[in-house]
């Protein structure tokens, strides 16, 4: 497939980003005016969330940690599947980059996941009564840790970087099937865990009047993503490269 | 042991920790979740076991909820609609615990001493839905359906 | 103000909550951002040592 000599615009851009240094390059242009936009949203989002939207009229306040909670969750989620894209895209194409850019997201997706547990417990302590239940919900959210963490361990335990992301994406794919468990455990088993507030189809069952806070935090955690994922993923690349002539020359020369 | 060998080692050790680990949470979360959950009406039937601890869901039904005063103990009925089950419980309930609201209950079932099984509760779980809404949208919803002739659940 | 951080009497869980979520998403960007430091001092060392390998150089002294 690569060696049809198309011009396509977009099969142009990918193997123009597959190289490092002009992925590296571009990434360090980018970088600044995500985390600029990250930190506004976060401050704007929690702002909303914390003090503008109104209590709910059966958790009161308590509900607020559901603004950090579900997009959380949402990253938790999301980071996966990114991740399982790119580590497709780097067992295909072996490209270099999308390696490097599908390993650096493991952390932190493990991150959110990290987040989702440990506000949802605290939600859980007052609302449910208990911190921790063994629900569907709840354990395949667990699980996804497990994964996120036995990507990150299998990585780093293989001296060959390039052998270390092919083995690493391989284990991303097997846990795919993670996903689907979480998204529907609410409705395949009885769980303590409610529904989903927000549907994509369909009416959501939150106030119109709670919703920007959600939206906005949803949007900064996807900016925060990509402002982290780059940040990790230019040190792996100039650490990986580092006998390379453009690490030499854009990381020697500078003063 | 060489270094790569101890690697692999490690990693394949790992692989087999991680995938059991994550079978046993899964038959963990499914077993509490399948086996021993029951409903009222299963209870009154006298489908759940007598000595063995279960999880039984329910609605509180609206005005039994009885509270001791020199203590935390409390007692209310459990209903789903078909049968109804009193519990008995001593503890701190949760925030969301309220008549009408949607409880699991873990505990046993006790038949000595009275006629119908009375559930011995050790946990109180309250179940929320996935609506929030401002309290003074909750009120004129409240409103405009007894507005319509409609009684609240 | 102190009703703001009372959170109706979920103070504890909100504010905890909050705490984690921020606490966790600066790291993220902090500790690359050292690891970054790091990596460019290890670099330029090491890019010096192969050069110095390379051609003694004369003046060895002057470059510390």
């Amino acid at each position: 497939m690569a060696n049809k000599q198309k011009k396509n615009p977009i099969v142009l851009f990918i193997h123009k980003t597959g190289s490092p240094e002009y992925f590296y390059k571009l990434s360090g242009r980018f970088l600044p005016w995500l985390i600029a936009i990250t930190t506004i949203l976060t401050a704007w989002g929690l702002y909303q969330a914390l003090y503008v939207v109104p209590p709910d009229y059966q958790q009161s306040e308590s509900y607020r940690i559901l603004f950090i909670h579900v997009p959380s969750a949402w990253m938790s989620m999301f980071i996966y599947a990114a991740m399982a894209v790119m580590a497709f895209i780097a067992l295909v194409w072996r490209i270099k980059v999308a390696e490097i850019c599908a390993m650096a997201s493991a952390p932190i997706g493990a991150a959110f996941t990290f987040i989702t547990l440990c506000t949802g417990a605290l939600w859980g302590k007052p609302m449910w009564g208990a911190y921790w239940v063994w629900d569907a919900r709840m354990t395949s959210e667990l699980v996804l840790l497990f994964i996120y963490l036995g990507i990150i361990a299998l990585y780093r335990s293989i001296d060959d970087r390039r052998a270390a992301a092919r083995v690493a994406s391989i284990m991303a794919l097997v846990g795919l099937v993670n996903l689907p468990i979480i998204h529907y455990s609410v409705e395949w088993w009885t769980t303590l865990h409610q529904g989903q507030t927000i549907r994509l189809t369909g009416p959501s069952s939150i106030d119109a009047s709670m919703l920007p806070p959600l939206i906005i935090m949803a949007v900064a955690t996807k900016t925060y993503f990509i402002a982290a994922m780059l940040a990790n993923a230019r040190n792996m690349l100039i650490e990986q490269d580092r006998n390379k002539s453009w690490v030499r020359r854009l990381i020697g020369d500078a003063p | 042991m060489t270094p790569t060998r101890r690697r692999r080692l490690l990693i394949v050790l790992s692989i087999i920790v991680g995938a059991g680990l994550a079978t046993t949470l899964v038959v963990f979360a499914l077993k509490e979740n399948m086996l021993f959950f029951y409903r009222p009406a299963e209870v009154a039937q006298g489908l759940a076991p007598v000595d063995t601890a279960f999880r039984m869901g329910g609605m509180v039904v609206d005005g039994s909820v009885v509270r001791a005063d020199d203590s935390l103990a409390v007692q209310f009925d459990l209903t789903d609609y078909q049968e109804t089950i009193t519990v008995q419980y001593e503890g701190i309930l949760p925030d969301l615990f309220r008549e009408g609201q949607g409880i699991i209950a873990q505990g046993k079932l006790s038949t000595q001493g009275v006629e119908r099984p009375v559930f011995e509760a050790s946990e109180v779980l309250a179940k929320h839905d996935e609506t929030y809404m401002p309290p003074e949208v909750a009120d004129a919803l409240e409103q405009s359906k007894a507005a319509r002739g409609e009684t609240t659940p | 103000m102190s009703d703001f951080l009372a959170m109706g009497g979920y103070a504890f869980f909100v504010w905890t909550s909050y705490g984690i979520f921020l606490t966790t998403l600066v790291l993220g960007l902090v500790l690359p951002a050292l690891r970054r430091r790091a990596l460019i001092k290890e670099l330029r060392q090491a890019y010096r040592r192969a050069e110095a390998r390379r051609k003694p150089p004369r003046n060895q002294g002057a470059e510390q």
